[in-house]
């Protein structure tokens, strides 16, 4: 009887060896270990067997049991496992198809070009002041002592409605307007982005609609070395840490003294490329000293207060930015120009 | 202005600094110089040379055989084209191994079987242009005086080693309009001194009184007018000396007189004219605005009409001379000219802009008169030109000047503190490097105690005040020695304004909503202008537009949004969705600013989403265009307060479209295109909206207050209900959330059915309705009896079943 114990381990054992799924492996456990399965048979015939044997085969059975029922939970385990992997196996994807799209859209190049520039300067102490675009001639020219027939007013043809009433032809009327709201008390510091009208044909470089961004400080000791400052950390901000800027003498009827801004090249560090064509420097905007004739027709006291103003171009700046070559994109719409300025 | 860097170093010394270096010390100091070219142009080898014989080519009727001496070596034979070549010619000839602008150089070569050794130059292959050629030698050979020597360096003869500079003058800068001026500018950048030129007069012992006399009826346009004699003038041309430098600075010699007139504009920057006298038909010369109706024939042959708002110089009859634009045919010096009366006047700018203006004439003389001269220069200028007619048109100048004035020079001082210059400009610059600036600009001033009196010379009218005072030693200080600062002031934060913050908010929304920013014109078309307008008003319309297209100011963002979307399908780019934020333009009447309002406008068209793989695919329609705004109500916080109601508005389709209104009141509207509308912009199903930005953006919303997270579970009852199809799936949601109050939390539509399952003209709407409340779990019960309350309610309200 313990030899037929034994073999009935070996037996049990081996079938659980063979079994491939889990359902074998059940009809292996019911056919060994089930109440009329042949250890049970094997332990009724115990009666036969003198007494002082009884218990030791009683363990035997036990152990020949245990051993089976432990080899028939790792086959179990083991069994699950390779179920598990099959359908895994089964379930793979092809993870290089393409994900569902996210639907996104973009603000456009000058939109991004204006508010990088409204938070540098908002980074400043600058608020964004904005104004009407259909502006009067007192605003637009008389305010920035330009009055009628001054030779500069040749310098912006301009789109009138009445001889009253023009489209602005840059933002410089806020400069007067704000400027008033202040009635003489400074500091003004102000920002004013918008979009201005002259009287161009459209080309490449051209455009009878295009933004600009003034700029106004107006203090007691507003020096221009202060501009000077001022639009150094702009362009750093802007075009890069180590990029300079320097003045060149200009005119403008509301500044005094006038003067044209470079920027050093931020293609080529100064060396000469085509972006500067050769120079080293690129021009990006004008400014100036307020003209004392602007601070007194504004109500400011020339005496006591002074002020810087500036004003650029978003259009030509984005152009540089982004190597942009004609100024028309900007108010085409082409949604191959605008998805192009998708990211962060 | 072009100038001549030979001719401007008569008047400085220019010892020690090129042409090009004196370009970037200019343009740092102030004035930009656009380029600097060297005239020669990398010519060699063109020397002058002398035709001995010259005769017709045996091969070639347009061909002439020439020999020509270059006064060393053998004559050479040159086979020349020029119709006006000649013997006994003095000729430019570009010999063999010469070479031309262009690097073209000239070889031996053989022309229809006769040789030829070199090339007989017109003025044209010497690099000049044809527009400042004289008129005698435009369409030949240049023929040079014959006491040129022969074998000299034709280039140098022309004025040709040289260089000129472009100057880009602002319009305060018109006293660079003439070599002094740009000489005491140039002086003034490297402290040296200016060399005027001197006129010494020489006159007969007539009296001028006894040929002219002039009388000034304008004197507000004309304040200063002086004029003189010069008789027995023989014409001719003028040297050549002054016919290359008239030419190097843009102006066609014509002849001795004429020319001589020209360059005393270019070097006083005073403009003059000469008249015939004998031509001029009285004895008088009286100057006044024109009458109505006057016409006068101009040196260009065009006869002008001409009203009050021209001057003109008359014989005391008829006019003469439009002032200061342009002489008048019928008193031009011609050829027999024998006699000739020189003006020199002082013009007012305004009344010489409106005769350029209206007559679309500008010229060197008008350009001048237009930004202002140096009166206290005009009868130096008259003097100058009066001794080189002497010296170059062997003239006799008649005794005395002929003058009418009201012109007074008022001297201009202004002050300013070393305190105050150091104070505007951030400097600490000394006394005496202030001075020192004040000196090279032949300013003359005082000084006392760090206090300036500056005494502006009457050529620079454009200083008048302190900060022009500023300018200027800013200027030739140097911007570079500028420090840079920031401004010390009180540390205010900047920052957005509300309105400001919440615009960005929306559109970066819109944009993440998959919408691309668009910027379109605000000009547009008449027919275009109120298309589509929330709100219409008499359209705004430009006095001079440039074109039709772009003449009236828009009302309506969504006609140039619908020009994009076909700008973009006319490309192949067959999904758009574009918005806009920007301005339109309400007239509240004439001559006063119009309404000014922001509005935010949309357009969709194409494929909203597209994931084919899987099976996706989804078309714009007007629930995503709505679905849109209704993301944007909520990031504003009024979706409680808006409310969409059908309507029907012209260009968008009358079944899809609906009024978006805030608290009743409407302010846009979101629609599908009119068919006939999507046909005439070659569009397809496309859908629009257009709202008041303004009016949302100021919308006071509710500040966000934090509540109880839910506790407690809700419950959840569906509810299928039938109604007539006509009931608005919005009135009935409504009617649920009143009914429900206050245990109904959410109600959410998830299904309309129409259809075979249902009788005809009804139609079925299933609503989720979530039931809650904070403070405990409801029963059964409680959520029964208040549901019960809500099918009551829109049974009684709409006829709603419920769906069996």
């Amino acid at each position: 009887m313990k030899e037929r114990l034994h073999e009935l381990e070996r037996e049990a054992l081996a079938k659980i060896d063979q079994a491939g799924d889990l359902k074998a492996l059940n009809e292996v456990r019911v056919a060994y270990l089930g109440k009329k399965g042949p250890i049970t048979e094997v332990l009724r015939g115990m009666g036969a067997l003198p007494p002082e044997e009884r218990p030791k085969l009683g363990a035997l059975a036990n152990e020949v049991r245990e051993a089976i029922q432990q080899a028939l939970e790792a086959k179990q385990t083991k069994l699950e496992e390779e179920e598990i992997e099959r359908k895994l196996a089964a379930e793979a994807i092809d993870v290089t198809l393409p994900g569902r799209p996210v639907r996104l859209g973009n603000a456009h190049p000058l939109t991004r070009v204006i508010e990088e520039i409204e938070d540098l300067f908002i980074g400043m102490g600058y608020t964004i002041a904005e104004g009407p675009e259909v502006e009067t001639d007192y605003y637009n020219f008389e305010a920035l002592n330009l009055p009628k027939g001054h030779p500069a007013r040749d310098m912006q043809d301009s789109f009138y409605i009445t001889e009253e009433i023009l489209l602005r032809t840059h933002t410089s009327p806020m400069q007067a307007r704000t400027m008033e709201k202040h009635r003489g008390r400074g500091p003004v510091k102000i920002i004013c982005p918008g979009k201005v009208y002259r009287r161009d044909t459209d080309d490449a470089t051209h455009s009878h609609q295009f933004t600009q961004i003034e700029g106004l400080v107006v203090d007691r000791h507003i020096r221009m070395s202060d501009l000077k400052g001022t639009l150094r950390e702009f362009a750093r901000k802007l075009f890069g840490e180590g990029r300079d800027i320097r003045f060149r003498p200009s005119f403008f009827p509301f500044t005094e003294p006038s003067v044209e801004v470079d920027v050093s090249c931020f293609r080529c560090e100064g060396h000469g490329c085509s972006v500067c064509k050769g120079t080293g420097w690129i021009e990006i905007l004008g400014a100036g000293m307020v003209h004392p004739n602007v601070l007194e027709m504004a109500g400011f006291d020339s005496k006591t207060y002074t002020g810087f103003a500036f004003g650029m171009g978003p259009e030509r700046i984005a152009m540089l930015k982004y190597g942009i070559d004609d100024i028309r994109h900007f108010y085409q719409n082409d949604l191959r120009f605008l998805r192009q300025f998708l990211r962060v | 202005m072009l100038v001549s860097y030979r001719w401007l170093s008569e008047y400085v010394d220019l010892t020690g600094i090129t042409a090009k270096e004196l370009a970037e010390r200019i343009t740092k100091s102030g004035i930009e110089v656009e380029r600097v070219e060297a005239l020669d142009r990398g010519m060699k080898g063109i020397v002058i040379g002398h035709v001995l014989e010259c005769e017709p080519h045996p091969n070639a009727d347009k061909l002439r055989k020439c020999l020509v001496d270059f006064g060393e070596g053998e004559p050479v034979q040159i086979i020349c084209g020029a119709p006006n070549v000649a013997k006994g010619q003095n000729v430019a000839v570009a010999k063999v191994g010469a070479v031309l602008p262009g690097h073209f150089k000239i070889k031996r070569a053989k022309l229809r079987g006769e040789e030829s050794n070199g090339m007989i130059c017109s003025l044209q292959e010497l690099g000049i242009e044809t527009k400042v050629v004289p008129k005698a030698y435009a369409d030949g050979i240049f023929v040079f005086p014959s006491d040129a020597p022969v074998g000299a360096d034709a280039l140098e003869w022309l004025g040709l080693h040289d260089e000129v500079l472009e100057l880009s003058l602002t319009p305060n800068r018109a006293d660079c309009l003439s070599m002094i001026g740009v000489a005491y500018e140039v002086a003034a950048i490297l402290g040296r001194a200016v060399k005027l030129p001197e006129a010494v007069v020489k006159e007969n012992d007539e009296m001028i009184r006894d040929y002219i006399s002039v009388r000034v009826e304008a004197p507000e346009d004309n304040p200063l007018y002086a004029g003189r004699i010069v008789k027995n003038v023989r014409i001719g041309p003028s040297p050549l000396w002054m016919q290359a430098r008239l030419m190097a600075a843009g102006i066609r010699p014509h002849n001795n007189v004429v020319d001589i007139t020209n360059y005393i504009l270019l070097e006083y920057g005073q403009p003059l004219h000469a008249f015939d006298y004998d031509r001029l038909g009285s004895k008088e010369i009286v100057v006044r605005r024109a009458n109505e109706g006057e016409t006068i024939v101009t040196l260009d042959d065009v006869e002008r009409k001409l009203t009050d708002n021209h001057l003109v110089i008359t014989n005391g009859r008829e006019p003469v001379a439009l002032a200061g634009v342009m002489g008048g045919a019928n008193s031009e010096v011609r050829d027999d000219t024998k006699t000739v009366f020189i003006e020199a006047a002082y013009f007012a700018s305004p009344v010489i802009r409106q005769a350029v203006k209206d007559h679309g004439l500008r010229s060197e003389a008008s350009t001048r008169f237009e930004k202002g001269i140096d009166p206290a220069r005009t009868k130096e200028a008259l003097e100058r030109a009066a001794a080189l007619m002497a010296e170059y048109a062997g003239g006799e100048v008649v005794g005395g000047i002929v003058e009418a004035s009201t012109w007074k020079e008022e001297p201009v001082v202004v002050t300013v503190t070393l305190e105050r210059i150091n104070g505007v400009l951030g400097t600490a610059m000394s006394k005496e490097e202030v001075a020192a600036i004040l000196a090279n600009l032949q300013f003359p001033f005082t000084e006392d105690n760090g206090t300036f009196t500056v005494h502006v010379p009457s050529r620079r009218r454009d200083i008048a005040i302190e900060e022009d005072i500023i300018e200027e030693v800013a200027r030739l200080y140097g911007y570079d020695h500028l420090p840079a600062t920031l401004p010390v002031a009180e540390a205010k934060p900047g920052g957005l304004t509300p309105y400001q913050a919440k615009r960005r908010r929306v559109r970066r929304y819109l944009e993440g909503a998959g919408l691309f920013q668009a910027i379109t014109y605000s000009l547009t078309s008449p027919d275009k202008a109120a298309r589509f307008a929330l709100e219409t008003a008499e359209p705004i319309r430009l006095a001079l537009p440039m074109s039709e297209e772009r003449s009236v100011l828009r009302q309506s963002l969504i006609p140039h949004l619908l020009e994009a979307v076909s700008y973009n399908r006319a490309r192949q780019v067959e999904n758009v969705a574009l918005y806009e934020i920007g301005s339109v333009y309400l007239s509240r009447g004439e001559n006063v600013q119009p309404a000014e309002n922001e509005r935010l406008a949309g357009v969709i068209t194409g494929l909203w989403h597209a994931h084919l793989w899987q099976g996706e695919k989804k078309a714009a329609d007007f629930y995503v265009t709505k679905g849109v705004l209704d993301g944007l109500f909520d990031l504003l916080g009024l979706s409680d307060r808006i409310s969409y109601r059908p309507a029907k508005r012209a260009d968008l389709h009358p079944g899809r479209t609906a009024e978006i209104a805030l608290d009743g009141t409407v302010i846009g509207f979101v629609g599908q295109l009119h068919p006939a509308v999507q046909k005439e912009y070659d569009l397809k199903e496309t859908y629009v909206f257009e709202l008041a930005l303004s009016e949302l953006l100021n919308a006071e919303s509710e500040a966000i207050r934090y509540e109880l997270i839910p506790r407690f579970p809700s419950v959840v009852r569906d509810i299928a209900l039938v109604v007539d199809d006509n009931i608005e799936a919005g009135a009935l949601k409504q009617a649920i959330e009143e009914a429900g109050k206050p245990l109904l939390k959410d109600v959410a539509l998830f299904d309309v059915y129409q259809g075979d399952r249902l009788p005809a003209g009804k139609k079925s709407l299933a609503f989720s309705l979530r039931y809650y409340d904070p403070e405990r779990t409801l029963t059964d019960e409680e959520v029964t009896t208040v549901h019960e309350r809500v099918l009551a309610a829109v049974e009684e309200q709409f006829g709603a079943v419920l769906r069996g």
